[in-house]
């Protein structure tokens, strides 16, 4: 069993293409759809990784990631952070909440793999 | 020469300049030749719905031959001066200037009433851009349909071994996608291009219902009686473009109507003639309210009055919701009016109504009688606050009175020193 990584995302079709691509990479996925628990959820069983997009239902990723970098527990834990918006205004308001990476969709699946590769690595 | 005695040479110009005879002329609006050679040589005076017809045969507009059309004028190139930023116009010379080269100041004049409104359109569009929900969530919905379509067929493609329950299920996510992704597109081009469309007006929904009032003289026959349908009226004009706008002119549409079917024309001719130019006492006569009679002797002034009377109407928070201009009553476009109008007195003193003899700052320093009320909107009921609508009726003043209360357009082209009502500064520093 590979290392776990959390998907929290609120799309399908992106739930099931990411898990895909990342279990053929040989990581453990969980995943989890809405912000509303998704504290809850990664605090219970803290991931390897954690891939948060910020529009959720709920709440919204920046506030989960806040939250979490308020614990203990998931303090250091490394964070993607997924976005349909790319500007200047989101990639700071990701590095103050604490993301260890930005990326903006699209994204191409091998950048996904080399993200989470990289950020697990260090 | 003075300048109220040349309306006359600037129809002449405006004739010649149309390529109509003289005699042409007259037969349009139904004078002789040799009356309108009199005009055209400034030995009659001219007005009211004269003036109206020859601008209108001549297309332009009235003020534009009347006694206030330099001043309009000269107001827009004093708004223009107040905005300039890297140069700094000589104020002293506007007169010389406009009246030696009425072409370039015209010019001038538009440019910058353009430049306003292109200003207001990108502000307006910058903040949908910036704020709009509907947007960001559209956008958003569109790259989150582009992700999942680019992930699910890099799957297809890149993994070489696939089993087919995997295959089938992405290939069926892919249709699924393909078809949101158009769904989301076609939403987000059909609201771009309405946004595109609200731009392209590059008017407020009140310039809107402004044009169209005007462009009908504020006379609506057909809509009179209860059979006429104000709604499809209103969607076939054309320069209602945006649905503000339509639900706006459907709103005054039906408050003319109503006035008409209370007020008829000629029988409220008939009592115009027999109490005077008295709103309370025409209220009297037919039972209505004042604002009504407002509305109605501004309406019909072009037509049984010798001059032209104007109106304007705001809600509680003193925008201004309507306006039929009158020569020498210059009222703000997008700037706020001056604060000593009648109109927001009467805001103060709800349904307390006011009369005030009024002299206009300015160059031409004209008086008017104002009559003004604010009445509540809709029902009243106990314990709770009515909201308000203010109305005032202008009427050029008959002769000069010496108690006439000194008003304004508004601040920045207002020349009055020392006054308690005062937002900013003006740019007639020293005066006109």
């Amino acid at each position: 069993m590979g290392k776990r990584v959390l998907l929290i995302e609120d799309e399908p079709n992106i739930i099931e293409a990411i898990s895909f691509i990342l279990s053929r990479d040989g990581w453990s996925v969980a995943t989890h759809s809405n912000g509303h628990d998704a504290v809850g959820v990664v605090l219970a069983n803290p991931p390897e990784l954690l891939i948060l997009d910020v529009m959720l239902p709920g709440k919204s990723g920046f506030e989960i990631l806040r939250e979490l970098r308020d614990a203990e527990a998931t303090r250091d834990m490394p964070v993607l952070m997924l976005t349909a918006r790319g500007q200047t205004k989101d990639r700071e308001m990701a590095e103050r909440a604490g993301a260890s990476r930005f990326m903006t969709k699209p994204f191409s699946n091998a950048d996904v793999i080399d993200v989470v590769r990289e950020l697990v690595a260090t | 020469m003075a300048r109220d005695t040349v309306t006359g040479s600037r129809i002449r110009e405006r004739r010649i300049v149309a390529g109509m005879r003289q005699a042409e002329l007259a037969r349009e609006v139904g004078i002789s030749a040799s009356y309108l050679n009199l005009i055209e040589h400034n030995r009659r005076r001219i007005g009211g719905k004269l003036l109206v017809d020859i601008a209108q045969i001549l297309g332009v507009e009235p003020s534009l031959l009347s006694e206030g059309a330099e001043a309009a004028l000269i107001s827009t190139l004093r708004e223009a001066a107040a905005d300039a930023t890297a140069v700094s116009p000589e104020l002293d010379l506007i007169d010389e200037f406009a009246g030696r080269f009425p072409g370039w100041a015209a010019l001038i004049a538009e440019g910058h009433s353009r430049l306003g409104m292109l200003e207001r359109t990108a502000a307006t569009l910058t903040d949908r851009l910036t704020h709009d929900p509907h947007l960001a969530t559209s956008m958003h919905e569109v790259l989150t349909m582009v992700t999942a379509i680019r992930s699910t067929a890099g799957i297809l493609v890149d993994t070489k071994e696939i089993e087919p329950e995997w295959r089938n299920r992405f290939h069926r996510n892919l249709n699924e996608d393909s078809q949101r992704l158009a769904e989301s597109s076609q939403a987000l081009v059909e609201y771009l291009d309405g946004a595109g469309d609200a731009g392209a007006s590059l008017s407020s929904p009140m310039e809107e219902v402004e044009t169209m009032l005007m462009e009908h003289k504020y006379r609506f026959p057909d809509l009179e009686n209860a059979d006429g349908d104000v709604a499809a009226f209103v969607a076939a004009q054309p320069m209602l473009q945006s649905s503000a706008a339509r639900t706006m002119a459907e709103t005054s549409l039906r408050r003319l109507r109503t006035d008409a079917q209370q007020m008829p024309r000629d029988a409220f001719a008939k009592v115009l003639d027999k109490v005077g130019l008295d709103p309370s006492a025409i209220a009297h006569a037919f039972r209505v309210s004042l604002p009504a009679v407002f509305r109605r002797i501004a309406i019909l002034s072009d037509d049984l009055l010798e001059t032209p009377a104007g109106l304007v109407m705001c809600d509680g928070a003193g925008t201004l919701m309507l306006r039929k201009p009158i020569e020498g009553f210059s009222v703000p476009r997008f700037s706020s009016a001056c604060p000593k109008w009648p109109l927001f007195q009467a805001l103060g003193r709800p349904l307390h109504p006011i009369s005030q003899r009024v002299l206009v700052t300015g160059r031409d320093a004209r008086q008017f009688d104002c009559y003004a009320i604010a009445e509540p909107i809709g029902a009243i009921e106990f314990n709770v606050d009515p909201l308000y609508h203010a109305y005032m009726l202008i009427v050029p003043a008959d002769a000069p009175a010496q108690n006439a209360n000194e008003v304004g357009s508004t601040c920045r082209v207002c020349p009055a020193q020392g006054c308690a009502g005062r937002r900013e500064p003006s740019i007639l520093v020293d005066g006109i």
